[in-house]
């Protein structure tokens, strides 16, 4: 009540500048909303709006685009005909050295990014010109294990969300950036971080967590946007009681890693939100974790009001190579196949029944030495001589990856499947060691493979159907670059040279391609403003867009 | 307690001496940490990998103190792919306590006494720039050829074990060129034929490529930067372009004074 007499007094403060009454400001009003509906009207960002986001392709308004997870945008102004044209419109200097893996969101003609080092921003889009600028104040001594990176935001009401490297999930005002609210996930100082883009459903805000290099015990949280409190919290290993909780040995459930680092999926249809988790912990040494270790590199669908668990699927049982299964779980609807793809870390292609677990079929989409039998149900199994030993033993995909966290993209005109691959083995090597709270704990130590060298990457495009690929764009060495495709006929990929290149999504055809000057270790997105598409993409320190001319 | 904890770690750093000094635990917690984060380069026993030097000698090129440790793996060391801690993609950042730890780990391996040079460093260096013609591509403090790396400093970043493959197996590792910031994987001395659009043939080594363009130096030192799709043909080799020197090109005994001379060129 405070507030609105409060707005009322400004409100007529303002008229009255203007030689006007309360009465005549109704008016007023009318006219100011008229003028802004188009072509931003800068509305809050409801639930209802994120279910409907394919209404209006011109925003992106969650890290993957949609919630299925397709990273698929339905603009079509820049497309096959005109991608050749396409030329640099902006480019925004973070100026922070390290990985800069955002990929931003778009609403009304404002861009939200996140950079290194949990710095935020929001940008007019149409410029490139800040609007705010955020930089979270660290510990001295966190020690996050791949970088200080930050892979970006959710937008719910009026806020954005982020998740930081000391393991704070917070909420900052959308159009000032000042702090609304900022709570504490867990204790940064036993090895935790967030590094993901939380996903907004309902009014909940929900995020995992990184930390499988220290022994962490992973979980999923739901927070409530408007005030912060923790709602639900989903432990990835099983405490005493639970299902899954036979699956470790002794007391190694405590420290059993499975993060949940890379954003998650949503089913409206089934409320049904889909999570993925990385490796148990020490992730290179399964001595001392016996067992399946659920729910290490699984994929967890879960209740978004309770956090329960409906089912689990387990790509890699036991592992001891790092194969985290921390890629965006795609949703696909074939008919009335309601499935989940995968391009899984551990070098399978992966079709899954989402609406209740079940494997259609893995087949693999690059070099795997680590598997070599399935299980009945066809799941691949780990070679008995796989493992890392002490002099060292030479499996690929490497410790990085046949693909990581970079996002793939479906594309619903051309029905396939895009993915960043790696092709890389690596030496595994044990390096037993003791646990000791926010220490590495990784149990071992791995390196390339040099007699496999050269390393290479491609991006492959995968029929769902068969998991086979229909063509490959070579990359000369392997990349961290994500893919996008457009209703324009095109795919949208990086490279570890640098390069941002626009590829026919038919055929594999390069038709555009920039030199951004730094690696890509980002996944790119589309958006629109005036009518006018841009296609943006982070790498080195800046964030570039790209528009016809 | 994070101010106790910072004052401490103050302390650590402030001290030139391991406090870990000849403890066998922190030397055993050490080598956990240095097969995690330093082993991808300098390799699993300390002895030097394709990438970074054998730390296992006694002289080391950017200091042997520990003081001078503990700086080289804190803060790395400019110019060179020997990155800050914490740097890396492979490992974690290490405590102050660890990089000690680590120290401990390196000292435990590092032979005794500066290791005598086997070999006879002033017959190494008239092999260099004579009989065995290494000066025709490779240059030493500015002085020889320019197509294959320079090896001013490379007798103190390479163990000898990789010193002499290079030699008599050149192809088998190939030697690392141009690395760039945050590209994971350094550019490679592969061989390289292109044909141009007019039918002219250039041998070289690449200096650096993407998908879309090549650098690359001939063997007569002459630069070409090309766009990959307006040549004819492009063929890469990994069969290096240095011949290997057998035992008939090069004795075992020479060799050994091509490596002296390197390793009396790199402790410079």
């Amino acid at each position: 009540m405070k507030r609105e007499s409060m707005n009322r007094a400004i409100e007529e403060r303002f008229l009255a500048s203007l030689g006007m009454t309360v009465g005549m400001g109704a008016a007023f009003v009318l006219l100011t909303i008229a003028a802004c509906a188009a072509p931003s009207a800068r509305a809050q960002v409801t639930p209802q709006r994120l279910l409907d986001s394919a209404r209006e392709p011109q925003n992106w308004l969650m890290y993957s685009g949609d919630y299925p997870g397709r990273r698929f945008s339905a603009l079509e102004q820049i497309n096959t005909s005109n991608a050749g044209m396409l030329v640099p419109k902006w480019a925004y200097q973070t100026m922070a050295g390290g990985k800069f893996e955002t990929t931003p969101l778009v609403v009304d003609g404002v861009l939200y990014g996140t950079g290194q080092d949990n710095r935020a921003f929001a940008l007019d889009a149409r410029s490139g010109r800040p609007i705010w600028q955020y930089q979270r104040a660290l510990p001295a001594d966190i020690r996050p294990c791949c970088g200080r990176a930050n892979r970006g935001l959710a937008i719910l009401g009026d806020k954005v969300f982020l998740g930081t490297l000391d393991a704070h999930v917070i909420a900052l005002d959308a159009k000032t950036g000042s702090v609304v609210w900022d709570v504490t996930a867990v204790e940064y100082r036993k090895g935790y971080s967030i590094t993901l883009a939380p996903l907004a459903i309902k009014n909940l805000v929900i995020i995992g967590v990184s930390g499988g290099e220290y022994g962490i015990r992973g979980f999923i949280d739901a927070y409530d946007a408007g005030t912060g409190e923790r709602k639900w919290r989903f432990y990835t290993v099983p405490g005493p009681g639970e299902p899954g909780h036979e699956t470790w040995e002794g007391d190694s459930w405590k420290i059993g890693g499975a993060p949940a680092w890379i954003t998650g999926t949503y089913d409206p249809a089934t409320n049904t939100t889909f999570w993925t988790t990385g490796n148990p912990s020490p992730s290179n040494r399964g001595e001392g974790r016996a067992g399946d270790n659920l729910y290490s590199n699984s994929l967890l669908a879960l209740d978004p009001e309770t956090g329960k668990l409906k089912w689990y699927f387990q790509f890699s049982k036991h592992d001891d190579h790092d194969y985290d299964a921390t890629q965006v779980p795609v949703m696909v609807d074939q008919g009335d196949r309601h499935l989940i793809l995968q391009a899984n870390r551990n070098g399978f292609f992966y079709l899954i029944d989402r609406s209740n677990g079940k494997l259609v079929f893995a087949n693999p989409f690059a070099r795997v030495t680590w598997s070599d039998s399935k299980d009945a149900s066809g799941v691949p199994l780990a070679r008995k001589d796989a493992s890392p030993t002490l002099e060292g033993n030479r499996v690929c995909p490497g410790a990085a990856g046949a693909t990581n966290w970079m996002s793939p993209t479906y594309d619903p005109q051309t029905q396939l499947f895009y993915v960043t691959a790696r092709e890389q083995c690596d030496v595994f090597s044990t390096a037993p060691q003791a646990y000791e709270a926010g220490h590495a704990y990784y149990g071992s130590a791995y390196f390339p493979n040099d007699d496999a060298a050269p390393f290479t990457g491609a991006l492959r495009a995968i029929d769902p159907n068969t998991g086979k690929m229909k063509w490959e764009w070579k990359h000369p060495s392997p990349t961290w670059a994500g893919v996008l495709s457009t209703a324009g006929g095109l795919v949208f990929t990086g490279d570890a040279e640098g390069n941002f290149i626009a590829l026919e999504a038919a055929s594999g055809k390069a038709l555009w391609h920039f030199q951004c000057g730094a690696s890509v270790y980002s996944s790119p997105m589309s958006f629109a403003i005036d009518g006018k598409q841009y296609v943006a993409v982070a790498a080195g320190s800046a964030l570039f867009t790209f528009a016809l001319p | 307690m994070l101010g106790a904890g910072a004052a401490a770690a103050v302390a650590l750093r402030a001290q030139d001496k391991n406090p870990f000094a000849g403890d066998a635990k922190a030397a055993k917690l050490g080598e956990s940490q240095f097969r995690a984060n330093c082993a991808f380069c300098h390799g699993l026993g300390a002895r030097g990998g394709g990438r970074g030097p054998d730390l296992s000698r006694a002289q080391k090129h950017h200091g042997n103190s520990d003081a001078d440790l503990f700086r080289t793996i804190n803060e790395g060391v400019p110019g060179t792919a020997m990155p800050p801690n914490g740097a890396t993609q492979q490992g974690v950042g290490m405590t102050e306590e660890e990089i000690w730890q680590v120290i401990s780990y390196i000292r435990s391996v590092q032979v005794k006494a500066p290791a005598q040079p086997a070999g006879n460093a002033a017959h190494g260096k008239e092999l260099f720039y004579g009989s065995a013609a290494c000066s025709t591509c490779h240059m030493i403090q500015g002085k020889g050829g320019r197509l294959g790396p320079d090896l001013s400093t490379t007798g103190s970043a390479r163990s000898t074990d990789y010193l002499v493959e290079s030699m008599r197996s050149p192809s088998r590792r190939l030697a690392q060129g141009i690395s760039e910031a945050m590209k994971e994987f350094s550019q490679e001395y592969e061989t390289v034929t292109v044909v141009t659009a007019d039918g002219t043939k250039f041998l070289g080594v690449v200096l650096n490529e993407d998908h879309f363009t090549l650098q690359m130096m001939d063997t007569r030192e002459q630069l070409h930067l090309f766009e990959k799709d307006k040549l004819r043909s492009l063929e890469k080799s990994r069969e290096s372009l240095m011949p290997a020197y057998d035992q008939k090109t090069l004795s075992d005994k020479d060799l050994e004074d091509v490596i002296a001379y390197l390793l009396a060129v790199g402790a410079q």
